[in-house]
């Protein structure tokens, strides 16, 4: 398997695409349909130029390549980590045993199943942040948007790679349902429902990188485990470029802290909304949106389907191979929590296999707090005596053993009306997101930026930040 | 999973507690909205829309009411409340926590609605069109199979399946594939691919195998549902109005008495004259006589499932019984179509309730026409030739009477009478019956005709009846079970004899084998996150 990205073909590729005749073929008639749907769905504001990263090769040298590049001229292609020819099978039933190189028959239906899934949301948040180039607050986060943008691309490349190599004519015509769902579309919406809503402000995106993506990123991690080596390979590759969009993500929430900081300090007043910033209440409870709605993916609690791919092998833990234990997990058992009819919460205890879905939301759980520490370390630092807070689990959930229930972000069950009273002091309201939306002003001067948010530490690449990170007409 | 407390099958549409029920002038929707903590018997949530008896026995009351309470609706829709879920079927940790016998009765029940959900577009227009709104998976799909079309919600992910081999190592029990090929004709090679797919078949494809009859758009779904509904209502032939409440059961003419392994099913016959079938409504004699019937039936398979004997008696008047069914088979208005055929239904039932069906023919008895039925339904027939047992001098004796009713009305489900069942291939035999009907025939020409299997005296009767049935008793159940399902249907097949008869067998097969049942076996692996273990060898 050749290391090198053989970018002279039509699709940039370390997969040796030109020796593969009908693999060729049927990507190439997926390619014109990808561009429309980029040109249909894609970003809405026209540059002449922006200063991408592209992968020039896999290794450690060649992956961050950084060049201004037209758009929609973006060298989309199919780059999959290095192959380890040892590597064996980690968990499940069939541990020890060597990974498999083909889909076996057997786990077809479930293995397509999974990548349509992981596969039908990187182009959803393409599609969800469609309008944002439009109200930028700098030429560097614009940049950003569009290099997370074009990777979420690349993504749908990678899933699409897999379904087209490995699933026969059946993959290929997921592949192009891919296409035709469509983020919030009324006749044929995506399949998880956080890629249906809407990221209609900056804020909201910072959010979504921080949040949700975060969550693409525990998700990639299990099927970076997984006994199929092409999904494992191509995860691992999309888990690098993963990263930056966390950066964005945090470092995005970090700025607006700050600034908001900055504000408070200024203005001596917590009520900094006239002065153009938002209020660390405010901040709040896009915090509590954004995570809340980003836990949902995870799925219930307790599943059977995890647990059934995860003894197949398809699907592992976070970091499976670090873990201290049998990696079969039919005879350990772990404690749920669940909330109980008369208002307090219970526990029960469950096969820890039964319950992957919950060990997963815990890892992830555990990443978004490092980010609000940092955010709270900036109010210390500040002098300001604020902290944010991730809400309860249970808060705000339509999916899994709380949903149905009130859960108040401090974990207390409440009933359908003190819950109703609450929900605008802990969700943003309609009029919440009418001030942040007035705030969205683009700013496309070099070196200058929106006053709701501080400019970056650092730029991309070693750049200032005041570099001409995108060309516009 | 055992009951402690019996179950009933009396329900009432305000306290259904996972389907809505609402009519709209010739179009009703029937909604699935299955209550999660609503399971019959502890130990598992019906989560996704998935059912258990409970929630069938409350689709089986809502298919009876549509019938008899509005002879105004032309179409039924069959839908679900819930977003992005039509139905997930059967709840399988419902079945995996069953016993054998419960869950063979629930996939018998559930059979015998689906089949009622044809019978009344067949027979009364009232047209079943399922509007799947999202997944549609295993007994979900069976139910859409029972519909005369199928609407598909084109959301691009949505899909219709039946994954009971490739997950659960089992069938799909209530007809599935028989009705993939035989009804709606999917070609044998792609229903093989189907029902071998975990994930199932969706839009344009689902259309091309004919698995689905249309595909509808997310937006408007409901309206376009609405509008094909409308179409469908013109094309229908069922005209009536002032349907009639089925008002709450009461056990006035049929009594049931259980002891151990044997249960009686007495059913009285009329003491008054016929009046005007609208008019009586519920409380008329035959339609009041097959819902007590019908219920008997069904409370003594779920409940009694040791009473592995049914003797059935009658009692009353046979004038007064042919009267009254002459109001009804020759009446010609849509509720005496619809008594006719639930009749027949109640029949059926009879005909599948896998326990030992003997009648017994007594003086003061009144098998005739439609009640003969119920003895010629049954494995054995004996008469008693001589005066009752517990007055030697009266001069009351057995007597049976054909009619109309047992040429033609009430057909099993391999589409044949009793009699053509009973008289396969000789229809010499059937003409000479034809001769008969509409007299008194004692017990000797009941022999002669050979109508009954045995006419002891009076002398012999009780003996004779007694080592009969205790035969009967020590024999296998399972054995017994197998025979009998194989002499009651002779001749062709049907669609319904292969879903009672082949699939049943098999199912039951699969079902006990270690494959499916097994510590190992994919039914009992079935949500614990580990693989079936199967035995490769084939048998």
């Amino acid at each position: 398997m050749p290391e090198k990205i053989d970018y002279d073909a039509k699709i940039p590729n370390n997969v040796n695409l030109s020796e593969d005749r009908r693999l060729q073929r049927a990507l190439e008639g997926w390619q014109p349909k990808f561009m429309h749907w980029w040109g249909e769905m894609g970003p809405t504001l026209e540059t002449q130029g922006v200063y991408l990263r592209t992968a020039v090769s896999v290794g450690r040298e060649g992956w961050a390549h950084f060049d201004h590049v037209n758009v929609p001229d973006y060298r989309w292609g199919i780059f999959l980590a290095e192959r380890d020819p040892d590597r064996r099978i980690a968990f499940g039933e069939h541990k020890g045993e060597e990974v498999w190189q083909q889909v076996p028959g057997e786990y077809r239906a479930d293995l397509q199943r999974l990548i349509v899934i992981q596969g039908d949301t990187e182009p959803a948040s393409v599609e969800q942040q469609k309008l944002l180039g439009l109200t930028a607050p700098s030429l560097y986060d614009l940049r950003n948007l569009f290099q997370v943008n074009v990777e979420e691309g690349r993504h749908l490349w990678a899933m699409v790679y897999l379904l087209h190599a490995y699933f026969g004519r059946e993959g290929r015509d997921e592949a192009e349902g891919l296409l035709l769902r469509n983020s919030g579309s009324p006749d044929a919406p995506r399949i998880l429902g956080a890629f249906n809503e809407e990221t209609a402000d900056w804020l909201a995106f910072y959010m979504f990188t921080y949040f949700t993506d975060r969550d693409g990123k525990y998700q990639l991690g299990t099927l970076k485990e997984s006994s199929f080596d092409p999904l494992s390979r191509t995860c691992e590759f999309m888990l690098k470029e993963e990263a930056h969009h966390m950066m964005v993500g945090t470092t995005g929430v970090d700025r607006v802290v700050t600034r908001s900081a900055e504000l408070i300090r200024e203005h001596d007043t917590l009520d900094i909304g006239p002065h153009g910033g938002i209020p660390l209440t405010l901040i709040q409870k896009y915090i509590n949106f954004h995570y809340t709605v980003s836990l949902d993916l995870f799925g219930s609690e307790t599943s059977t389907n995890a647990a059934n791919y995860y003894t197949a092998g398809l699907k592992g833990r976070w970091q499976e191979t670090r873990r201290k234990d049998d990696h079969k997990l039919t005879d350990d058992a772990r404690t749920l929590e669940k909330p109980a009819e008369d208002g307090t919460w219970t526990s029960e205890e469950l096969q820890a296999i039964l319950l992957l879905n919950l060990d997963l939301r815990s890892e992830y759980v555990a990443d978004c707090q490092t980010g609000v520490k940092r955010w709270n370390k900036i109010l210390a630092d500040a002098g300001i005596d604020h902290t944010f807070r991730l809400p309860h689990p249970g808060f705000n959930r339509e999916v899994g053993i709380n949903s149905g229930h009130h859960v108040t972000p401090d974990g207390t069950i409440v009933d359908e009306a003190t819950w109703q009273a609450g929900k605008s002091k802990w969700l943003p309201t309609t009029e919440d997101l009418t001030f942040v939306r007035s705030l969205m002003h683009p700013v496309y001067e070099r070196g200058k930026i929106a006053s709701w948010v501080a400019p970056p530490r650092q730029g991309i690449n070693g750049k200032p930040f005041d570099y001409e990170y995108v060309y516009l007409t | 999973m055992t009951t402690t407390t019996p179950v009933t099958f009396d329900r009432r549409p305000d306290e259904y507690r996972h389907w809505r029920l609402h009519v709209d002038g010739e179009v009703a929707w029937l909604e699935m909205d299955v209550d999660e903590q609503g399971g019959l018997v502890e130990g598992y949530e019906l989560k996704l829309n998935s059912y258990d008896l409970g929630v069938d026995i409350e689709l089986y009351d809502a298919t009876q009411r549509l019938r008899f309470e509005h002879p105004e609706v032309r179409v039924v829709v069959v839908t679900s409340a819930k977003d992005k879920v039509f139905c997930a079927g059967a709840n399988i940790r419902m079945l995996a926590a069953s016993e054998h016998h419960w869950k063979v009765n629930f996939c018998k029940f559930t059979n015998e609605t689906r089949n009622g959900m044809e019978d009344a577009t067949e027979h009364s227009g009232q047209t079943y069109v399922a509007a799947v709104n999202g997944t549609c998976a295993g007994g979900g799909y069976e139910i859409a199979l029972a519909c005369d079309k199928i609407l598909l919600i084109d959301d691009n992910s949505s899909t219709v399946a039946l994954p009971e081999v490739p997950l659960l190592g089992v069938l799909p029990g209530t007809g599935g594939l028989t009705r993939v090929v035989d009804k709606r004709r999917v070609r044998r090679d792609l229903a093989d691919v189907f029902a071998t797919r975990p994930d199932g078949v969706k839009g344009k494809t689902a259309v091309d195998w004919r698995l689905v009859d249309e595909l509808v758009p997310r937006q408007g779904f409901r309206e376009a549902v609405a509008k094909r509904a409308r179409e469908i209502a013109r094309e229908s032939g069922r005209t009536g109005e002032g349907g009639i409440e089925l008002t709450p059961l009461e056990h006035r003419h049929v009594d049931i008495e259980v002891r151990k392994d044997q249960a009686t099913i007495t059913i009285k016959g009329p003491e008054n004259d016929p009046g005007d079938l609208h008019e009586e409504g519920a409380n008329g004699w035959f339609l009041a006589m097959t819902r007590e019937l019908d219920d008997a039936i069904l409370r003594l398979r779920t409940n009694e499932v040791e009473a592995g004997t049914w003797i059935l008696k009658t009692v009353g008047d046979p004038e007064k019984v042919l009267a009254h069914e002459q109001t009804v088979l020759g009446g010609k208005d849509w509720l005496a179509n619809e008594i006719t055929h639930y009749f027949k239904r109640t029949l059926k039932r009879l005909d599948v309730t896998s326990r030992s069906l003997v009648a017994l023919i007594e003086p003061g008895s009144c098998f005739a026409g439609s009640l003969l039925e119920i003895a010629l339904a049954a494995d054995r027939q004996y008469i008693l030739d001589g005066p009752p047992i517990d007055d030697e001098d009266s001069d009351e004796r057995a007597t049976i009477r054909l009619s109309e009713a047992n040429f033609g009305a009430f057909p099993m489900g391999n589409g044949l009478t009793r009699l053509q069942t009973r008289f396969y291939g000789d229809d010499d035999h059937l003409a000479w019956l034809a001769r008969e009907k509409d007299h008194e025939l004692s017990a000797a020409e009941a022999v002669e005709l050979g109508l009954v299997t045995d006419a002891p005296d009076d002398l012999d009767w009780e003996d004779e009846i007694r080592i009969a049935l205790e035969g009967r008793a020590s024999l296998s159940p399972d054995a017994l079970t197998g025979m009998e399902a194989n002499h009651r249907f002779v001749g062709p097949e049907t669609i319904e004899t292969k879903i009672f008869g082949r699939l049943a067998a098999w199912q039951n097969w699969i079902f006990t084998r270690p494959n499916a049942s097994g510590p190992e076996g994919a039914l009992r692996r079935y949500g614990t996150g580990q693989k079936a273990v199967f035995d490769r060898k084939r048998v």
